[in-house]
């Protein structure tokens, strides 16, 4: 399966622990350029498999490839990453951080374009411990772009912020999809999915159930008679009303 | 493996040192403390003082003037007098081994009680019952000699251990609890996202380490000096080499603690395993001269031990660096071991 055109692909991949299925056998590829979303109940198995893309944890079996090849030493200095929960230095400065952190790769952008990018200039005195959560998403943010990446892997970036935090979000999200950088996004916001992914898979107990654009996704599942149809919708149909454990 | 990335770890990590005020302030109060208070116990060298009980006294400021047992004995300079309102006050303390011997004061013959399993006691008895007998015969079979060495103050002697058992503390909870924190909060996951390889993350934590602790060490070691106006009968340049070997071989160990694991409250206890025993079995507050020969052996698997027996030769007796040189050796092995077992083991998630 193999395909040039395919920045990522991952290949059977599953990912067991002891007796819990966590990823079963699921297989994805991911074009150059595009915002690739991943929806799915807590405990899918969406974070999972983004921490295997990621290279943070090893699957239990299946492979993955980055442009067409096994993950070698240039990926982890093309690919940017933001996970879900991140601890920073409690004594740092915003500005300290970023520089940290940039200097950490061979070819860092200026952190003055960072900052503003993320809207950072205004806290870059800050100590990490006194920042707001929307602001902690900013920096986290910008700390995934310090290295202009190509691949850039988002786990649930806006979650807990105000509309207005995550309007802008959803701005510098766009911006890097602009400029051509091939986004994976997991969220729990249908509204966000629909505003910013070109493709989108849905998962399930560790699978993938459904996947397609959001328009083919409304589609084919969204049942016009008796509901508004959009990707919430379309969402509760394939994964059912019902909370899971 | 890149020096820019080793750097900016060493600088980020440095920055949270001196930045947590708290922390950085107790870095150089605690052994100051110590060493402040250990000196004032033992300026008159207490340590080596028989506590000796003497009742009836209704006054406790009386003048030794009014005892009736042998001044011999209650004016040597190691028999310290405590003087109780009764027999039963003064036996309590006995039987707690609070004091060594308590004796009635009254006309002779005297009457005194020791606790049998206290070995001050039965010499504190001894003394007595010398200080009580006539003396004129022992002068012709005794012949008191003078040392001809330099004699070491206990505070020279103890500083040195001090310093050690603060850099322990340092290098196993500065290095080892804090990286379990980090991989728990997810600070280690964040840098495995990036270039920075394990061996890079861990040389850049130890050299971080190591030169805050020789900064620290020099701070405490003036302040100190002002004080106590240490002897020092070495070089310090040849010490500052022992403490930096000593410091990279603590550290060392504490990468090897810090390699796996998530659990702050597991750390916490491995460290305690690890320190206790560490700090009362390489000497840092006694000699383990006399102790049994395993115990000596077991205290061999220190890097400490190796450390304060090099830094006192210095220090102490003016050794050189040659001098110490099987010290240093055993001390540079056991951080190529620790750092290759770190190395090798290293999580940044588990």
């Amino acid at each position: 399966m193999e395909n040039e055109n395919m920045i990522l692909e991952v290949q059977s991949i599953a990912k067991k622990y002891r007796e819990i299925v966590a990823v079963d056998n699921v297989s994805l590829a991911i074009p150059y350029g595009i915002c690739f979303g991943l929806l799915g109940q807590n405990g899918a198995g969406k974070s999972t498999i983004v921490e295997i893309m990621e290279n943070i944890i090893l699957p239990t079996s299946g492979t993955v490839l980055y442009k067409g090849r096994p993950r070698g030493r240039s990926f982890r200095e093309e690919t940017g990453i933001q996970f879900q929960h991140t601890e920073l230095l409690s004594f740092l400065t915003v500005q300290d951080t970023l520089k940290t952190f940039s200097r950490l790769y061979k070819n860092p952008l200026p952190l003055k374009d960072i900052m503003a990018i993320c809207e950072l200039d205004t806290i870059k005195k800050q100590m990490n411990n006194k920042i707001s959560g929307g602001q902690r998403q900013r920096l986290l943010l910008g700390l995934a772009l310090l290295n202009d990446p190509d691949l850039l892997f988002l786990d649930e970036p806006s979650t807990g912020l105000d509309p207005r935090a995550r309007q802008h979000m959803w701005q510098i999200i766009q911006g890097a999809g602009k400029q051509g950088k091939t986004i994976v996004l997991t969220t729990h916001y249908m509204e966000e999915a629909q505003i910013l992914c070109d493709m989108i898979a849905i998962m399930d107990s560790g699978r993938i159930i459904a996947r397609g654009t959001p328009g083919e996704l409304i589609n084919t599942y969204c049942d016009k008679d008796r509901q508004p149809c959009n990707l919430e919708s379309v969402f509760l149909n394939l994964t059912g009303k019902n909370l899971r454990a | 493996m890149q020096f820019k990335r080793i750097w900016a770890v060493f600088v980020s990590r440095n920055l949270e040192f001196l930045r947590d005020r708290s922390s950085f302030g107790w870095n150089f109060v605690f052994p100051f403390l110590i060493v402040l208070g250990f000196g004032l116990m033992f300026s008159n060298d207490t340590r080596s003082e028989f506590k000796t009980g003497v009742f009836p006294f209704h006054d406790s400021e009386v003048s030794k003037e009014y005892l009736e047992i042998p001044e011999k004995f209650t004016n040597s300079k190691y028999i310290h007098l405590i003087l109780f309102e009764s027999f039963e006050q003064g036996m309590d303390k006995l039987s707690h081994h609070k004091i060594d011997i308590l004796i009635e004061n009254s006309e002779r013959p005297w009457k005194y009680w020791i606790n049998d399993s206290s070995p001050k006691g039965n010499i504190a008895e001894k003394i007595f019952r010398e200080a009580a007998l006539p003396c004129e015969e022992s002068g012709e079979w005794l012949v008191k000699e003078k040392i001809n060495t330099v004699q070491i103050r206990y505070i020279d002697w103890l500083f040195p251990g001090i310093l050690g058992m603060n850099m322990m503390f340092s290098a196993l909870y500065g290095v080892g609890y804090i990286i379990v924190r980090y991989r728990k909060n997810g600070v280690l996951k964040r840098l495995k996202a990036t270039p920075v390889t394990a061996f890079e993350y861990l040389a850049a934590q130890m050299f971080s380490r190591v030169f805050l602790l020789l900064f620290t060490i020099s701070v405490v070691w003036t302040g100190c000096d002002a004080v106590f106006s240490f002897n020092v009968a070495g070089s310090f340049i040849d010490a500052a080499a022992v403490f930096v070997v000593g410091s990279i071989s603590l550290v060392s160990l504490g990468l090897v603690l810090a390699c796996r694991g998530t659990s702050e409250e597991l750390a916490n206890g491995i460290i305690n395993f690890i320190t206790w025993p560490m700090m009362f079995l390489s000497e840092v507050w006694f000699s383990l001269e006399g102790a049994v020969p395993w115990v000596k052996e077991f205290a061999n698997f220190f890097p400490l031990t190796h450390m304060l027996r090099a830094l006192r030769k210095i220090l102490n007796d003016g050794a050189t660096l040659a001098d110490v040189m099987p010290e240093m050796i055993i001390l540079s092995l056991i951080s190529i071991v620790c750092i290759c077992v770190a190395s090798f083991f290293f999580s940044w998630t588990k």
